[in-house]
């Protein structure tokens, strides 16, 4: 495209505008596929949305906050434990609690960032995981929602089971995309330029005016609110909670894993990682210890020589940036960005 | 003289978190890397003197002169494969690293050594102990244990501060491309810090195996406890990490006291509130910065 009016600026390009009609059309295919196919693949699907979510939640930190969280798993537990609390004791429509959970969750982590705040770097990384821990060892002290040994989620069970996994499965995708489109537009916005400015140099952008605190807290907050979203999803797909899942570090380890894969600080990133790690899970789960040797080495590996990851590959073989948050200055017929 | 029994038994336990908690304030101190996979290599440690112990039948106290070396050559070459490259990359690299590290780590000594726990026996040693009065009384080993913890951190703040290597590595911390231009390698000095932490972690590990048992997840609970112990005492301070990991150790054990269910609660608590009351922690940094 050429022009001649000089310092235009554009958010857009012609290919971003095509992968963004591309991905629509996926997911509009995506959202009538209960109608053509099995539960086993909904049900998989399901559990493809949850990991989008939260490799999503996660890149938003990590990748572009700066902030290193071991400690998700607190509110993906918190949210499955609010929605159990909810709809099994105070009759909550199950979906209207996992919404209900889910904003509990981002409220919670807006609380606990006045203490995880005060630390930095790795030490922020471990605080955050005391916190999980925290909260792990308070839900074990709570007899009624099944303590230690967990419990069940009773309120699907007048749900046939077709209505329980088709529904699920709409709210995991609504969540997915949601969580997407929602991080895309917070990074496009004035918040995201802090946040990104933050990440690179704090006090700069801070010296600039960029109200980076506010900044941090509240991308900390959405992703407390989406983990906690996925954490009731995945409640409503695996129908029982135990503490020690629900709040297992492993999720974190998940979580980096996706992220790295797929590509640290790039909007699509978290999706092509959460496609890859669901391939992986189901065709390796099963081998327990060796699977997670195998995702640990991976992810050291992943860091220390594609630290791009699939989607810094793709961007720098095809020059093309498909969800694009900054500002491209055109000057005449020249491009600068 | 329950609560007084409580607070003795508490600080004494300090002393094992102290030990586990110097590798991980001196790494950070020196090269800004918090060692996610801290705990699971002073699992790897104990699991080291298990495996000795299995085949030859050695005193556990022994195997430390071949797990503390084992263990510093282990650091050596973590830190020219993995961290020197992950600490060119970005800040965020080597917490990810480190982090993959921990997750190969445990889930390897799980595969090898199954996940039943295990104990590192030695003898009478074990249960013998120090009768103070009748109702209180100081098990020898938990004493040894805070000896060695002072020892341990006492030698590194010298090191720190007497030697010309450790003034070189005081140097690096603060700035290591000046350091550099005064003539420091700060490959060596890293690698030798690197070194340091893991022997000490080795002695930790070594010590948690005689103390109690452990199974090949245990490590991750070992850093939370090592971490707490750094933050409440003062990021960099080395003597701020024995005194933390002794008020970690007594709000514990006074915890258990208080409800039975959950000691670790208790800590986790007592920390969190250091963090928000005082959030760089009861002492400030003295030697690292």
């Amino acid at each position: 495209m050429k022009t001649t009016s000089p310092g235009r600026v554009t958010r857009a390009t012609r290919t971003s505008h095509g992968i963004s009609g591309a991905g629509a059309v996926v997911v509009a295919v995506l959202a009538v596929v209960p109608v053509v196919a099995g539960l086993n693949i909904v049900n998989d699907l399901t559990q493809l949305f949850i990991l989008v979510v939260v490799g999503t939640m996660w890149n938003l930190l990590a990748g572009y906050s700066g902030l290193v969280s071991i400690g998700q798993q607190a509110f993906l537990g918190l949210g499955g434990y609010a929605l159990l609390a909810l709809a099994d004791h105070n009759g909550v429509e199950p979906f209207l609690a996992l919404a209900l959970g889910a904003l509990f969750c981002g409220v919670a982590a807006l609380l606990t960032s006045l203490v995880t705040f005060r630390l930095r770097g790795g030490y922020f990384a471990v605080g955050t995981w005391v916190v999980a821990e925290v909260f792990s060892l308070i839900t074990v002290q709570i007899s009624t929602l099944g303590g230690g040994s967990g419990t069940a989620l009773m309120s699907l069970s007048n749900f046939g089971p077709t209505t329980r996994l088709h529904d699920t499965y709409w709210a995991a995708l609504v969540c997915a995309v949601a969580g997407f489109v929602g991080v895309w537009l917070l990074l496009r916005s004035r918040t995201g330029l802090t946040l990104i400015a933050s990440r690179d140099d704090e006090q700069g952008a801070r010296s600039l005016g960029a109200r980076s605190g506010i900044a941090k807290r509240l991308a900390y907050g959405a992703a407390g609110l989406g983990c906690g979203a996925a954490g009731g999803l995945f409640l409503l797909s695996n129908l029982d909670i135990v503490p020690s899942s629900a709040y297992s570090v492993n999720l974190s380890a998940y979580m980096i894993f996706i992220v790295l894969i797929g590509g640290l600080g790039t909007i699509e990133g978290p999706v092509l990682g959460a496609v890859v790690f669901w391939a992986i899970q189901l065709e390796f789960a099963s081998y327990g210890a060796y699977y997670l040797i195998g995702l640990g080495t991976l992810a050291v590996f992943m860091t220390l020589v594609f630290p791009g990851g699939i989607a810094g590959g793709l961007r720098r073989a095809t020059r093309v940036d498909p969800f694009p948050i900054g500002y491209v200055l055109h000057q005449g017929s020249d491009r600068f960005s | 003289m329950v609560w007084v029994n409580a607070v003795l038994q508490g600080a004494m336990l300090g002393g094992l978190y102290a030990l586990f908690a110097c590798g991980l304030s001196l790494m950070f101190g020196v090269m800004r890397v918090v060692n996610l996979a801290h705990g699971d290599l002073s699992v790897l440690a104990a699991y080291g003197s298990v495996a000795i112990f299995d085949s030859f039948g050695w005193n556990p106290f022994v195997t430390l002169l071949v797990v503390v070396p084992g263990m510093a050559l282990v650091g050596a070459v973590m830190q020219r494969l993995v961290l020197e490259r992950s600490l060119r990359i970005g800040p965020l690299a080597p917490l990810l690293a480190t982090f993959g590290l921990s997750i190969a780590l445990e889930n390897l000594l799980l595969q090898i050594f199954s996940p039943d726990p295990r104990i590192l026996p030695i003898g009478s040693f074990g249960i013998s102990s120090w009768q103070l009065t009748n109702q209180l009384s100081i098990s020898w080993f938990a004493l040894l244990t805070l000896g060695v913890a002072v020892v341990v951190l006492i030698g590194i703040e010298a090191f720190l501060k007497r030697t010309k290597t450790g003034q070189a590595m005081r140097a690096t911390s603060d700035d290591p491309s000046t350091a550099e231009l005064m003539g420091i390698d700060a490959r060596w000095i890293y690698t030798v810090a690197a070194v340091i932490a893991m022997a000490t972690v080795a002695v930790a590990g070594v010590f948690l195996g005689m103390r109690t048992t452990f199974t090949p997840s245990s490590g991750p609970d070992y850093l939370i406890f090592a971490f707490e112990a750094v933050v409440i005492g003062g990021i960099g301070s080395v003597r701020g990490t024995l005194v933390g990991g002794i008020l970690l150790g007594i709000a514990q054990t006074v915890g258990a006291q208080i409800n039975t269910a959950d000691p670790v609660l208790a800590g986790d608590l007592f920390f969190l509130a250091v963090m928000v009351l005082r959030p760089r922690g009861l002492f400030r940094s003295s030697v690292l910065a």
